[in-house]
């Protein structure tokens, strides 16, 4: 029976609200015990001394880009970029080709991440078929097959009267409806946060109201059809003051915000480097000041990358063509320390409760804790560390990311996955 | 010339310095007399690279070019590899190999320039880039102004139109901007962003068109551009009724007041016949200019990029 004991680090599992000094013995991929001198000669032991264990992190929000798409990324290189990046468990959209609209290709994404992926990965299944966001996809099959939630991301659902089908079905099926919320009518064309900057390059913009409306949407058919509602990706103050008072009222809204939207606003962006291209844009300082209140206050449940490879030839074209989305296994946690936790925004704990307790509870994974019988996946941090994220060594197979060459102090040290050390620092 | 030392050529107005500018239109003032020639681009090679339909634009870039000895070819995207699918960086790199001394670009994507300057070694002149910039038009339109007035200190500016998708306008205003000008932008609301307000200062916005034309010493004209729309902002049976600049309104203006376009016009829809032949019109010095002000970039970017 394997063992792993990680000894002596500041274990922080805001699941149980422990946060002190002690040991952490995994056996048999389980939490079998967190107490202080533990002894397992036996056991492959981890000094963490000075460093952080916390519950594995998980993403809520990737793109693995497999089947389909396996030039931009794999479910392995994926998973690989997600440990590196200290994350155990990731949840993929289902943008793939075909679309994760069926069981079937929902058990093939389980047994491809079972053969090839070094951390837990979770489908999302699509709210329509091919999400072209007409006829409802086999939620029910796919519910069965292992998906956690339902999304058409990228595509978001514009018919209103779908939304509520799809919300009337996952209620009862006990999922949580992600949305990508944008009007697409608002938006059209549009390539980056509509304001001064937007109009200087020249650009068309996507106005915050475009994604306001559809928050203040998924509000209302929530309220109507009990489901459960996440907004993925918020990015707009209007959007976080829905939430909040959604929350007042009592209705099982939540949402997630990107490191990228917290981290950089729109005058910050070189004039038409793909790299910063995304959806939702980068905003301006008003809703980046929001999202970061809602981190603080709690409207935010969670936080998650969004991470979207793109090969290299598609990122080499006229910006309005260049296809959204950024990288963003990696850099997560150097950017939510260097933005919210060595500046005092939030206590480290915090941020840690944002990266597992929350997207748990959301998507009800029952991980995402170090409580003895949880799964045996561990994130070790270490607030200290300094490092710079070097894109060209990326575990992704993609390199679109604005962040390279960037600075950090603290970061992931060991990722552990079902009790076996996928990475550690280098 | 460019705002950095690795970018050489002319991407925009917004970043190149007045004395840079000043540079220019006083040589183009040299170039105007049209017998003027030059040996400067002897056994030089300029490429128009034209991704978008033009016909002064690129025809004045070639006269500009050959009346300075330069080798001009023209190639535009319908006859290219563009159409066979090849991506922007792999045409734009393939022209590169064969290496000439500046590539003059329009293109229907804003920064499609901005990109490639990046990318690759040979200095490129843009030619307009989708709803950004067209620097060599406000160049033009700066000399135009200046063949009739001492100074752009201090005058009224108006330009009217489809501010939303003018690159021109962008382009005038940065350079009516840094030399002093005070700029007041007229339009439907939906072609007028309120952030152009703060796209330079000396900027004002106003829906009404005679209070933009009230004491100009310039009106500018700009065409809706209606193929970079999604929808029509105005009903097009009204826009004459409300923006389009007729005789009417020339008297409200200061009396040598100067009427222009950077064309095509569109008589009857954004300014009436009679005043686009008027005697204060200066559409045709505008494209007369075209060249002289071409023939001053050119031989600046090619002797190295002076800035």
């Amino acid at each position: 029976m394997a063992k792993l004991l990680i000894k002596g680090g500041r274990v922080i599992d805001p699941a149980s609200g422990l946060d002190r000094v002690t040991d952490v013995l995994i056996a048999n991929s389980i939490v079998r015990k967190v107490g202080d001198n533990q002894h397992a000669p036996e056991a492959e032991t981890i000094d963490a001394t000075g460093l952080v264990v916390a519950p594995g992190f998980i993403d809520m929000h990737v793109h693995l880009r497999e089947p389909g798409f396996v030039h931009a990324e794999t479910i392995e290189t994926g998973a690989r970029a997600a440990a590196a990046g200290g994350f155990t468990t990731i949840c993929c959209m289902p943008n793939t080709s075909p679309v994760n609209d069926s069981a079937l290709v929902t058990r093939y994404i389980i047994e491809r991440a079972q053969r090839d992926a070094v951390v837990n990965v979770f489908p999302i299944g699509a709210i329509t078929k091919g999400s072209q966001g007409e006829e409802l996809a086999s939620i029910g099959g796919m519910k069965r097959a292992g998906i956690v939630a339902i999304s058409d991301d990228g595509r978001p659902v514009m018919n209103s009267r779908v939304m509520r089908r799809a919300m009337e079905t996952a209620a009862a099926l006990d999922l949580p409806v992600i949305d990508h919320c944008e009007d697409l009518n608002l938006s059209a064309g549009g390539d980056m946060h509509e304001a001064l900057r937007c109009v200087e390059l020249g650009l068309r913009g996507i106005p915050s109201c475009s994604e306001d409306v559809m928050v203040a949407r998924d509000i209302i058919l929530a309220e109507v059809t009990g489901a459960r509602f996440h907004v993925a990706h918020l990015s707009t103050r209007g959007a976080v003051d829905m939430v909040k008072q959604a929350k007042q009222r009592g209705l099982p809204v939540t949402c997630e915000v990107s490191p990228h939207h917290f981290t950089l606003c729109d005058s910050e962006i070189v004039p038409y480097d793909s790299n910063f291209k995304m959806r939702p844009p980068i905003r301006c300082t008003h809703d980046v000041d929001a999202c970061l209140e809602g981190i603080i206050d709690g409207t935010v449940d969670a936080l998650a990358t969004d991470h979207a490879p793109h090969a290299g030839s598609e990122k080499m074209q006229e910006f309005e063509k260049c296809p959204f989305g950024i990288l963003g296994l990696e850099t997560a946690i150097g950017l939510s320390f260097a933005r919210l936790v060595n500046n005092g925004l939030i206590p480290l704990k915090r941020m840690i409760e944002l990266y597992t307790t929350g997207p748990a509870n959301i998507l009800k994974l029952n991980r995402g804790t170090l409580q003895a019988g949880s799964p045996g996946d561990v994130t070790i941090l270490d607030p200290r560390r300094t490092w710079h994220y070097e894109l060209a060594k990326s575990a992704s197979k993609s390199r679109n990311s604005p962040f390279d060459g960037w600075q950090f102090q603290g970061g992931p040290t060991h990722t552990i996955v079902s009790g076996k050390v996928v990475w550690r620092a280098s | 010339m460019g705002k950095t030392g690795s970018v050489r050529g002319l991407l925009g107005i917004q970043d190149l310095p007045r004395t840079e500018i000043e540079a220019i239109l006083e040589r183009a003032k040299f170039f105007q007399t049209p017998q003027q020639r030059g040996t400067a681009l002897t056994g030089r090679m300029i490429v128009n690279l034209f991704f978008e339909a033009s016909t002064r634009t690129r025809v004045s870039f070639e006269i500009a070019a050959r009346r300075l000895g330069a080798d001009a070819i023209s190639i535009t995207a319908s006859g290219s590899s563009v159409s066979k699918g090849e991506s922007l960086v792999d045409t734009l790199a393939t022209l590169a190999a064969m290496r000439p001394d500046a590539i003059v670009m329009r293109h229907a994507a804003s920064g499609a320039p901005h990109f490639l300057a990046r990318h690759l070694d040979i200095p490129i002149i843009n030619a307009g880039d989708g709803t950004h910039e067209h620097p060599t038009q406000a160049l033009l339109d700066a000399r135009t102004i200046l063949d009739h007035r001492p100074t752009l200190e201090g005058l009224r500016v108006a330009i009217i139109g489809d501010l939303a998708h003018s690159r021109v306008a962008r382009s005038n205003i940065h350079l009516l901007s840094k030399f002093g000008a005070s700029i007041v932008l007229c339009g439907p609301p939906t072609l007028l962003p309120k952030e152009m307000a703060q796209l330079a200062p000396g900027v004002t916005l106003t829906h009404d068109i005679r209070e933009a034309i009230a004491g100009a010493d310039v009106v500018m004209m700009l065409r809706v551009q209606l193929e970079r729309q999604h929808e029509a902002p105005i009903a097009h049976s009204e826009y004459f009724g409300f923006f389009g600049l007729r005789a009417e309104h020339i008297p409200l203006a200061k009396n040598d007041v100067l009427v222009m376009h950077p064309g095509p016009i569109n008589r009857g829809h954004e300014i009436a016949s009679e005043v686009a032949d008027s005697k204060q019109s200066v559409i045709l010095n505008q494209v007369e200019n075209g060249i002289a002000v071409r023939m001053a970039v050119l031989e600046r970017v090619t002797a190295g990029g002076a800035a």
